[in-house]
């Protein structure tokens, strides 16, 4: 709760960011989802991404919708503005906060029930609209809270304890956002910290709506070494694009090209053990929507985890752009004068009704 | 044979889709525009193209304009209801129809006026062949104009008014109009008795519908923020919102200051609004009965989030199939418990059009005064079609933002507030609003699980606080809610209450009441609930209370026995759901039925038994046809 949060003090040490705060200043609550648990992971990545981005907590929104992934806003930004909202409908809810402070950036939260079972419709319709919010979908193919269950991730086949066997081909978030015209497609694996953070940066520059599908193992009820949204199988099968570095002043994507076609790459995880990447093509372009969903398909007939930043289009105009709103003051701030047309006004209004 | 003047209604049966609306609105404004107390009412299909569909019009010098169940003309464009539209005129009545219809007319008793509508289009050259059914409907306006002296000049204004004065359309029609009127001077000879005599009872009158005025009011509240989905009766609301927003809240910089958004299904309307209200903004949706059942969740969260949103509801009969394009007024118990839990919803009742103006601004300042969900249930008739009103009123008090904390107010009280902290004792926490940048400002929004400072909770005691506050935030709700109109009779001791758009019907059923059945009656029109201090004491002071609505349940009959359980006893249910806008006839024999001569004291019951009588014979006669009309129904 924001009064227990301390200001930052004045010629503090050197581990105050730009903005003169520390990373304290970007913590939430401890965690309660269990231990080893990826999304544990992600919330640490996002509180170090704000805390290098020199971000203010206060100008951000967080979102979230109803599941494991979905608690996991109250464990970073306490200094944040946050609404946990219903299940599958944190995209209205997003939506219309943010007409609000349409100058604002939005951090969602979701899951892979939350965004791509119950939530469907509101997903797809969020990123038609291109609502100005970075949404992360902490996708591990199997409900958490509810005590296991598939999601409509799940793989085809995947056995769980009380389920028996998935008879359904499993929804690719990714693409789903990419035919709906998403301006930021990437997709990252909870294991690969350094990955996530770079691309959240990246997230967090994009105007306009920004997918991040993370694959965030769920240690307890979807982690066996075969199961596609598993620490084992993740590590075995991710397929980064290409590495992404994020550089902050002039906030541009730059995409590093050197690695050769086929490249095989053996990375060093946080935890010591290690990740093959492979890349994918050489010198592959993200902002080609046709060759985004060419490789998309190619990914998922060839059960390979695709990693990276699939698609951006920095041009699309957000949603606030798009209605043309006030952008000298944030429409929250508005007092009646501006907001209450004045008595001629309502004369007028009177004198055209028949 | 006796002229009657300013007292009759007219029925026009047409095909859905023909144009015919134009038509029948162009007669209501122009009787009203003549000064005539008048009203219409569409009663049409679930349809776009080509099933029946019926307009009436009663026209009354004192004012009583509630639909009339029965016609004194009739005019017949349609085949397929023609056989019916016949049998429906009154004897003594007249009947107006397309000659080309050739059906048998066997009545005797009623006057027979046909117009030959296609050879006089066709007549007129200037007419594209693809305008003509659509013009067309003009002959019948120009025809009864001259049958009944409707003021040709006032037909013109309205044509004016609804063609925005584009003269070649109003050209168009009003060449047909005067086509139809030469006709019937020619050739038809008057032989009814329905006149119409310009009156002085409207000038101070505009006319137009609660969709509209409810649109407009809420742009007058500041309105910052619409999200909708499409649905009768409700998709003409927002469409107003999106028409006049630009005329009303104009910059110079051209910039916006609202947003209206088309969400994808209601789910997402009300949870957009929601957001926006979460985040300062006078946010807002409008939909009907289908539409608000979509929207239960969210509103239940609203309730215990305590987000600031207002909910118009335009109540219709539902869901999928049916009778969508039909009044009702029974969304009243479901919207008084949305959402799952204990909820209880602060609801607001227009009855009349500048009432849906003034909820339009007022619900916002309820709203966010109370930091709840504000339902405004308006209904199908009020809101589509068309009535006189008083023109609106500038709203008479500053715009209420409720206990919102910014950065300064934190400053001064150092950052020590608890978003659920029932500082003032009236169960209405503050709250801080995104883009606060005040370090202690933020909070975790979320549904029933938080204490008072919004931390993350599941403790039985911190719920438990937290809900008998909510409970307590209901009890003060009451003085911000808009006091009932009571209308009361010397020596009446007959209680009436009701809600929204039957109140013509039930003036109506008073007058007659009292000069044909003797009995006198007070009537206390509710605005709100929670009910206030009025309303107890009109319960209080009458021992015998018609509850009367237009429902199959008597769900506002139910909710008074609820919050009135002491006076259980008192209440009488006259509820009604035939899907058609209230007439006096369905309200009055519903009284009838219900009322007990004999519930005072004995001296009185003695003194009343004498008017009593042909009471009770109405009664009988009533009872009969219901149980006639229900055997028809099967």
């Amino acid at each position: 709760m924001a009064i227990e949060t301390t200001l930052p003090m004045a010629g503090a040490p050197s581990n105050l960011n730009r903005v003169g705060l520390a990373k304290n200043d970007y913590r939430g609550n401890p965690t309660t989802l269990c231990q080893g648990c990826g999304h544990n992971s992600i919330s640490n990545q996002i509180i170090t991404a704000l805390y290098e981005m020199d971000i203010v907590p206060e100008d951000v929104l967080k979102f979230s919708g109803i599941g494991c992934s979905s608690k996991s806003p109250t464990y970073f930004l306490n200094r944040t503005f946050g609404f946990n909202s219903l299940h599958g409908r944190m995209p209205s809810i997003a939506t219309g906060a943010l007409f609000a402070l349409p100058n604002m950036r939005g951090i969602a939260v979701s899951g892979d029930g939350d965004t791509a079972s119950i939530g469907m419709g509101q997903f797809k319709h969020i990123m038609r609209r291109n609502v100005n919010l970075v949404y992360i979908i902490e996708n591990n193919g199997v409900y958490g809270l509810t005590k296991g269950q598939f999601s409509a991730t799940a793989e085809k086949g995947l056995q769980l304890k009380k389920q028996g066997e998935n008879p359904y081909m499993p929804v690719d978030i990714c693409m789903e956002a990419l035919i709906s015209n998403a301006s930021f497609v990437a997709r990252s694996f909870a294991g690969n910290p350094k990955q996530v953070k770079e691309l959240l940066k990246a997230a967090l520059s994009h105007k306009g709506i920004a997918i991040l599908d993370i694959i965030s193992p769920c240690v307890t009820f979807n982690d066996q070494a075969t199961a596609y949204h598993s620490y084992a199988w993740g590590k075995e099968h991710e397929q980064p694009l290409h590495e992404i570095s994020y550089i902050p002043p002039r906030n541009e994507i730059m995409l590093e090209r050197e690695m050769e076609a086929g490249e095989i790459r053996e990375v060093a995880l946080h935890d010591g053990s290690h990740v093959i990447l492979k890349n994918l093509e050489h010198g592959y372009d993200p902002t080609n929507k046709e060759e985004a969903l060419r490789i998309s398909n190619e990914a998922a007939q060839n059960n390979w985890l695709l990693t990276g930043l699939i698609y951006v289009n920095p041009e699309k105009p957000t949603l606030t752009e798009t209605y043309n709103l006030l952008d000298t003051v944030p429409l929250n701030r508005l007092t009646e004068a501006d907001l209450r047309p004045d008595k001629a006004m309502l004369e007028k209004v009177n004198s055209l009704m028949f | 044979m006796q002229k009657k003047v300013n007292d009759f209604s007219i029925t026009v049966g047409t095909k859905n889709g023909s144009g015919s609306s134009t038509a029948n609105t162009t007669i209501l404004r122009a009787i009203f525009k003549m000064g005539i107390p008048v009203s219409g009412k569409n009663l049409f299909p679930s349809n776009i193209q080509g099933l029946p569909t019926w307009y009436t019009i009663r026209v009354n010098k004192d004012g009583f304009i509630a639909r009339q169940e029965s016609s004194d003309i009739v005019i017949a464009i349609n085949p397929d209801s023609f056989a019916k539209d016949l049998a429906s005129v009154s004897a003594g009545g007249a009947f107006f129809y397309a000659d080309d219809i050739k059906l048998d007319i066997h009545r005797t008793d009623i006057a027979v006026y046909p117009l030959p509508i296609k050879s006089l289009v066709r007549a007129d050259t200037s007419i594209p062949s693809d305008f003509r059914d659509l013009v067309g409907n003009m002959i019948y306006v120009g025809a009864l104009a001259e049958m009944i002296g409707i003021d040709l000049e006032k037909i013109y204004a309205a044509l004016s008014f609804h063609f925005k004065g584009k003269q070649k359309p109003i050209d168009m029609n009003f060449n047909m109009v005067k086509a139809g009127a030469d006709y019937a001077k020619n050739n038809l000879e008057k032989k009814d008795p329905f006149y119409l005599e310009p009156m002085d009872a409207t000038k101070d009158l505009i006319m137009t519908d609660g969709n509209t005025a409810a649109a407009i009011g809420s742009i007058f509240g500041g309105m910052q923020f619409a999200a909708w989905y499409p649905i009768t009766p409700a998709s003409s609301l927002a469409e107003a919102v999106i028409d006049y927003l630009p005329m009303l809240r104009k910059r110079e910089d051209g910039k916006k200051t609202y947003a209206v958004v088309q969400a994808e299904d209601e789910l997402a309307a009300l949870g957009m609004a929601i957001g926006a209200g979460w985040a300062g903004l006078r946010a807002m949706t409008s939909s009907s009965g289908p539409g608000i059942s979509l929207m239960t969740e969210f509103a239940g969260l609203a309730y215990y989030a305590e987000v600031p949103v207002v909910v118009w509801d335009i109540q219709r009969i539902g869901p999928s199939t049916g009778l969508p394009t039909r009044t009702s007024q029974a969304d009243l118990t479901f919207v008084y418990h949305i959402g799952h839990g204990d909820t209880n919803s602060v609801i607001l009742l227009p009855g009349t059009l500048d009432e849906c103006f003034e909820f339009g601004w007022k619900s916002f300042d309820i709203a966010e005064r109370l930091q709840t969900p504000v339902f405004v249930l308006s209904d199908l008739d009020i809101g589509m079609n068309q009535w006189m009103s008083k023109p609106f009123q500038y709203p008479d008090v500053p715009m209420d933002r409720g206990k919102v904390l910014w950065e300064k107010d934190l400053e001064e009280i150092k950052g020590n507030w608890g978003r659920y902290l029932d500082k003032d004792g009236d169960g209405i926490p503050y709250r801080t609003i995104p883009g606060n940048k005040h370090p202690a400002s933020a909070y975790f929004t979320r549904g029933t699980g938080h204490d008072e400072y919004a931390r993350y909770t599941e403790d039985s005691a911190a719920y438990m606080r937290n809900m008998e506050r909510l409970k307590k935030k209901f009890e003060t709700a009451k003085q911000f809610m808009p006091k009932p109109v009571l209308r009361e009779t010397k020596g009446a001791q007959l209680g009436i209450i009701a809600f929204g758009s039957t109140e013509n019907a039930i003036l109506e059923a008073q007058h007659l009441l009292e000069k044909e059945n003797g009995i006198k009656s007070d009537f206390l029109r509710l605005r709100a609930i929670p009910f206030t201090e009025e309303t107890t004491k009109f319960i209080e002071r009458h021992d015998q209370i018609m509850v009367v609505e237009q429902n199959r349940d008597g769900q506002l009959h139910k909710i008074l026995l609820m919050e009135y359980p002491q006076h259980a006893m008192k209440f009488k249910s006259v509820a009604y759901h035939d899907g058609l806008p209230a007439a006096a006839k369905w309200v009055r024999e519903g009284i009838l039925e219900k009322y007990s001569a004999n519930s005072k004291k004995k001296v009185e019951v003695k003194k009343k038994a004498k008017v009593v009588k042909p009471n009770s014979k109405l009664r009988k006669e009533a009872a009969k046809k219901k149980k006639s009309t229900a055997k028809k129904k099967k």
